[in-house]
């Protein structure tokens, strides 16, 4: 029996997400008294591999394979199903990504197993897992208990804190896979990097989202959002009313219909503060508001606030933020 | 070439926040009922790839009786055919059950080389039943595309999105995909696709027809709750100057640690 965790890498690295489970399923591996497997695959698994043993495995099992190199989903299917048999694992977790995603219900599936797919909270019960899901767009919550059989989780970035790196003792052990180029379906013609250095929403410590506050001058609004966000090394979000409006691109959209994010501190400039926003940023850690109404609802969810014009106070703030910060 | 959409009838987005738990724990959801937002990009996308391979959409779905609605949306907006399931008879199905009963509800439709349909739904946010239909009808699987770049008889190539960039990925036709909101932009119905569709008799069948049982669902929700809304005592900065009110927001981030 053991608790298995995915490592996804990319471009050599792990993804932070990966650790945050890492160090969850610690605790989970602990109360259900089974070892803890870090699970990293690729055509280049040693550095991932080493960084896994910092944070808490017990054993890192290694899949090393041409085959793996780019992630293709039925080549990694076949991987993480081969590894779950290799360890007898009785616990499944992942990052909720969007491959985690793909790769945990794909498994699940397959295995007749139950699947907690982007939980927010885990916990033990009675040796099993039991998960906490947002569902109706985060207006409701359920917990997800499971019958008898292997359950598996993808978890929500940022939903546990990054793991403290402690002196590693666990094994590298390496696992051959049962696989050959003509069983796996996808053909990745070619990759692109989008990573123009912008900080992901999901996985942002800060976010600083702008929103129909900015329509006076949009493009000088989101200016000044994108200047700040520079300075504390933030991503930038943004309300529905601003991407609607065309002010700023959906991928930065925050909220019911857009990315749900969980930073540490989260700044919403000429945001008002629908329940829809809210749905998407209302576990940020903390909430500074800046908004010309004092009446707005976000006022009611923030920790500080600034009544005022955001084309005033942006800037100033920024300013100061770049002295204090040096 | 038949085109598959998977359709589920879902609450309006605008309503979410006013649904009870005990609402969600019955199962009776009392807000109005539409066709699943992210399900519209994938009826649009199968629209338009059915003019470009001179293709036929069918799309179906697993609900209530008046899910019909939420499938004559899809008429309206020009899919040519729909069927419903209706899943009076599976009590709460989890994922899984859901999965094989759209798996066979697509295998029913003979020649389906294409199955779309959109990212996930807004009320379970599983984003898994697809990829269990995949899995049960054993066809590959791309989600998240963003672009179809070509399809022909054996195989299609789409632009799919993942973190950090973006991917151009060929699969063998049959196959299944999920679209995001950056794949196009769905059309409004027309009046005579409405009037058209309102007349339609949409066929139902039982997931027995479909040679379906219910399979016993390996995950139960318990505990269903709303979630405990954090009302802060909010700090108003105030001060003299603009700056007087940054210096002491700064102040106080820097103190909370979150910089």
């Amino acid at each position: 029996m053991s608790v298995l965790v995915w490592i996804e890498q990319m471009n050599g690295h792990a993804l932070a997400s990966s650790w945050e489970v890492l160090g969850k399923a610690r605790q989970v591996a602990d109360e259900i008294g089974a070892p803890l497997v870090a699970l990293v695959m690729g055509a280049e698994t040693t550095t991932v591999a080493e960084a896994a043993r910092q944070y808490g495995a017990d054993l890192v099992l290694t899949m090393t394979s041409p085959l793996l190199e780019k992630f293709r989903l039925s080549a990694y299917v076949a991987g993480l199903q081969q590894a779950i048999e290799a360890m007898e694992a009785a616990v499944v977790l992942l990052s909720a990504t969007t491959r985690g995603r793909d790769l945990s219900a794909s498994v699940a599936c397959e295995l007749g197993a139950g699947l907690a797919p982007d939980a927010i909270d885990l916990r033990v019960e009675d040796d099993k897992l039991v998960a906490v899901r947002a569902i109706y767009s985060g207006n409701i919550l359920t917990d997800i208990t499971f019958a008898d059989g292997i359950q598996f989780a993808s978890v929500r970035p940022r939903s546990f804190p990054m793991p403290a790196a402690v002196e590693g003792v666990a094994d590298i052990q390496e696992l051959d896979l049962d696989l050959r180029e003509d069983q796996v379906l996808e053909q990745v013609l070619e990759v692109k990097s989008t990573d123009t250095g912008e900080v992901n929403l999901t996985d942002a410590k800060i976010i600083v989202s702008g929103g129909r506050g900015v329509a006076s001058d949009p493009a000088k609004g989101f200016a000044l959002v994108a200047e700040l966000a520079g300075t504390l090394g933030a991503a930038m979000g943004a309300s529905r009313a601003a991407v609607d409006a065309g002010y700023i691109p959906y991928k930065h959209q925050v909220g019911q219909t857009g990315r749900t994010v969980r930073p540490d501190l989260y700044i919403a400039a000429g945001i008002s503060g629908a329940i829809q926003h809210l749905a998407g940023m209302g576990s940020s850690k903390i909430i500074v508001a800046i908004n010309k109404d004092r009446e707005a609802p976000i006022f009611e969810r923030a920790s500080y606030g600034i009544v005022g014009d955001l084309f005033e106070i942006l800037p100033v703030l920024t300013a100061e933020f770049k002295q204090r910060l040096k | 070439m038949k085109i598959a959409v998977l359709i589920k009838q879902t609450p309006d987005t605008a309503e979410l926040p006013k649904v009870t738990a005990e609402e969600v724990r019955s199962g009776a959801v009392k807000a109005t009922m539409v066709i699943n937002p992210w399900d519209e990009f994938a009826a649009e996308e199968a629209i338009q790839l059915s003019e470009r391979v001179s293709g036929d959409a069918v799309a179906i779905s697993l609900g209530a009786p008046g899910a019909v609605d939420a499938l004559k949306h899809a008429l309206a907006m020009g899919v040519g055919e729909a069927v419903l399931v209706d899943n009076s008879s599976l009590g709460a199905a989890d994922i899984w059950t859901t999965a094989a009963v759209l798996a066979a509800a697509v295998k029913a439709q003979a020649d389906v080389q294409l199955v779309v349909t959109g990212k996930q739904s807004i009320d379970d946010n599983s984003g898994a039943v697809f990829v269990g239909v995949a899995r049960t009808l054993g066809w590959p699987l791309l989600t998240n595309v963003v672009k179809i770049t070509d399809i022909a008889d054996r195989a299609i190539t789409v632009d799919r999105l993942v973190e950090g960039g973006q991917e151009t990925v060929r699969v063998a036709l049959p196959a299944l995909i999920s679209v995001s909101k950056e794949i196009n932009d769905p059309r409004y119905p027309s009046f005579m696709g409405i009037r058209k569709a309102n007349k339609a008799q949409i066929p139902t069948l039982a997931p027995a027809d479909l040679g379906v049982t219910a399979l016993t669902s390996k995950t139960q929700w318990t505990n269903v709750r709303k979630p405990e809304v954090r009302r802060t005592q909010v700090q108003v900065i105030d001060g003299a100057t603009v700056q007087e009110k940054a210096k002491k927001l700064v102040d106080a981030l820097l103190a909370e640690k979150v910089i």
